[in-house]
């Protein structure tokens, strides 16, 4: 365990044993707040109901998220290469940004249905923008006179794009990433929430009318170490394809 | 026998002129130094060489062969070594090679057979980063050199280094370049730069900029340890200064 990771650990911790204090000493009434102990009770209890909706609401975050990166990729590469397209349609990419998700999500219901499709598309609209946002100021940031150097040795466009513009969007590709992946998730909690035979969501708002506030906290906590996961995941991959960029510094 | 001419080219920019009438000549294993103030239409007149620019007149020819306007002959390289920082030394050098057409792994291993002459070896799998300035330098002459293997367009090459890193690649460089044959042509506003190193130096001055004079440097190389501290020397500088 890093050292660094001490301060905001112990913080957690205190977090947790304040919460354990408060519920024990009965100031609040145990059916309003439950305690962590019931909250771990709640979760191991519940588990295998947990596993079984985690797995629909994964499927569909993953399904999502490639899309939307695909979708993001595919959004920036035509924005960079053509300028016209790039004044035309970035407006109107932060407008849609300024929509809730929250909002749009009981249309995509009543056009879609209840299936996976309009989990998948709400998850598709809100994690391409990060990845397009992010792809678009790399590929701006390329360096000119590099890519001057590469022209002056005969690279064509596609190559200028493979050899510099691509990697030098890396890191802001992986920021993007990162966020695309917690929103992925979260996406498709909410659009469960609006209706759905599974999933995470489905199974929130049904603790949720049962007024079981443990279980609640525990599908809430779990909920969050997912989307965790997810970054750490995408950190993962960002280590391995930028090696250069964790260099020990001699 | 002449390896690159430049002939009569002038070049404007919105209406302003940059360079009038520039002619000039690079024969084989020759170091041609391009002498100006900063700012004096030197990029310029580069970027037209490397056939990034095309100019309003006039035009270049590499070994006779008319090479106006059309990039991927000859390659340069600038003060900013461009090392991309993503990329191995070995595969920064390799990528000229890439760019031909050539396999990842025929061209790591064309690549690791020179790095012994320019005295990279055991950079092959470092990144940039790990590199100091003066062999970031080394490294990206080599790129250059894979490119086109018998021209050299330099950029202000050594002006970002330190002195003493700047001196030491003055005493490497004519070296290199005999033992891999190549010719230089080489910009710079460095007066003691380009007497130390060249064979002849082209004198850019003006608005716009044209070609005031040239000079011979007669000292034969390799040159004399303390060449920089002699009276030829200090000649050759007044010679200039009175041109400039």
């Amino acid at each position: 365990m890093p050292k660094r990771n001490i301060p905001s650990l112990a913080a957690i911790a205190l977090l947790l044993l304040t919460w354990q204090f408060v519920c024990m000493s009965g100031l609040i009434p145990s059916y309003m707040l439950p305690s962590p102990v019931d909250v771990l009770r709640a979760f191991v209890d519940e588990l295998p109901l947990l596993w079984e909706n985690s797995l629909i609401t994964l499927q569909e975050a993953f399904i999502g998220l490639a899309l939307g990166v695909g979708v993001g990729f595919l959004a920036a590469v035509l924005m960079d290469s053509f300028e016209i397209l790039y004044k035309a349609f970035y407006p109107l990419l932060i407008i849609t940004q300024t929509i809730p998700s929250v909002a749009i999500a009981p249309l995509l219901v009543l056009w879609f249905g209840y299936e996976m499709t309009p989990k998948i598309v709400l998850i598709v609209i809100s994690t391409f923008f990060p990845v397009t946002v992010g792809l678009l100021d790399g590929f701006r940031s390329a360096d000119r006179d590099a890519i001057g150097l590469l022209r002056s040795m005969g690279a064509d466009r596609l190559r200028i794009f493979r050899y510099i513009k691509f990697p030098t969007a890396l890191p802001q590709l992986f920021s993007g990433l990162r966020i695309a992946a917690a929103y992925s998730v979260v996406g498709a909690v909410i659009s469960e929430w609006l209706g759905g035979f599974g999933g995470l969501g489905v199974y929130m708002t049904r603790v949720k009318k049962a007024f079981a506030f443990d279980k609640m906290f525990a599908v809430i906590f779990l909920i969050s170490a997912i989307s965790l996961a997810l970054m750490a995941l995408v950190e993962l991959a960002e280590k391995k394809c930028m090696p250069y960029r964790y260099l020990d510094k001699k | 026998m002449v390896k690159l001419e430049v002939r009569k080219v002038s070049k404007s920019f919105e209406g302003k002129k940059v360079l009038q009438d520039i002619s000039l000549e690079l024969r084989r294993g020759e170091l041609v130094s391009l002498l100006g103030v900063s700012g004096g239409g030197k990029t310029t007149l580069f970027n037209v060489i490397s056939g990034l620019l095309k100019p309003d007149e006039g035009a270049v020819f590499l070994d006779g062969e008319d090479i106006t306007g059309r990039p991927g002959r000859i390659s340069y390289m600038l003060q900013k070594d461009l090392m991309l920082p993503y990329r191995t030394i070995e595969d920064n050098v390799a990528l000229p090679l890439l760019l031909k057409g050539v396999k990842k792994k025929e061209a790591r291993l064309q690549v690791s057979s020179m790095f012994p002459q320019f005295g990279l070896d055991g950079t092959e799998k470092q990144y940039p980063a790990q590199l100091s300035g003066g062999m970031r330098q080394r490294a990206a002459l080599l790129r250059t050199y894979m490119f086109s293997r018998e021209l050299a367009l330099l950029d202000e090459p050594f002006s970002a280094l330190d002195t003493l890193t700047k001196s030491a690649m003055h005493k490497w460089y004519p070296g290199v370049m005999e033992k891999i044959q190549l010719s230089t042509l080489f910009i710079t506003h460095d007066i003691d730069e380009a007497i130390l190193l060249s064979d002849r130096i082209y004198l850019l001055s003006g608005v716009p900029g044209r070609i005031n004079g040239e000079i011979i440097i007669k000292e034969p190389k390799p040159r004399r340890e303390d060449f920089n501290l002699t009276p030829e020397f200090l000649e050759y500088k007044r010679e200039i200064l009175s041109l400039l």
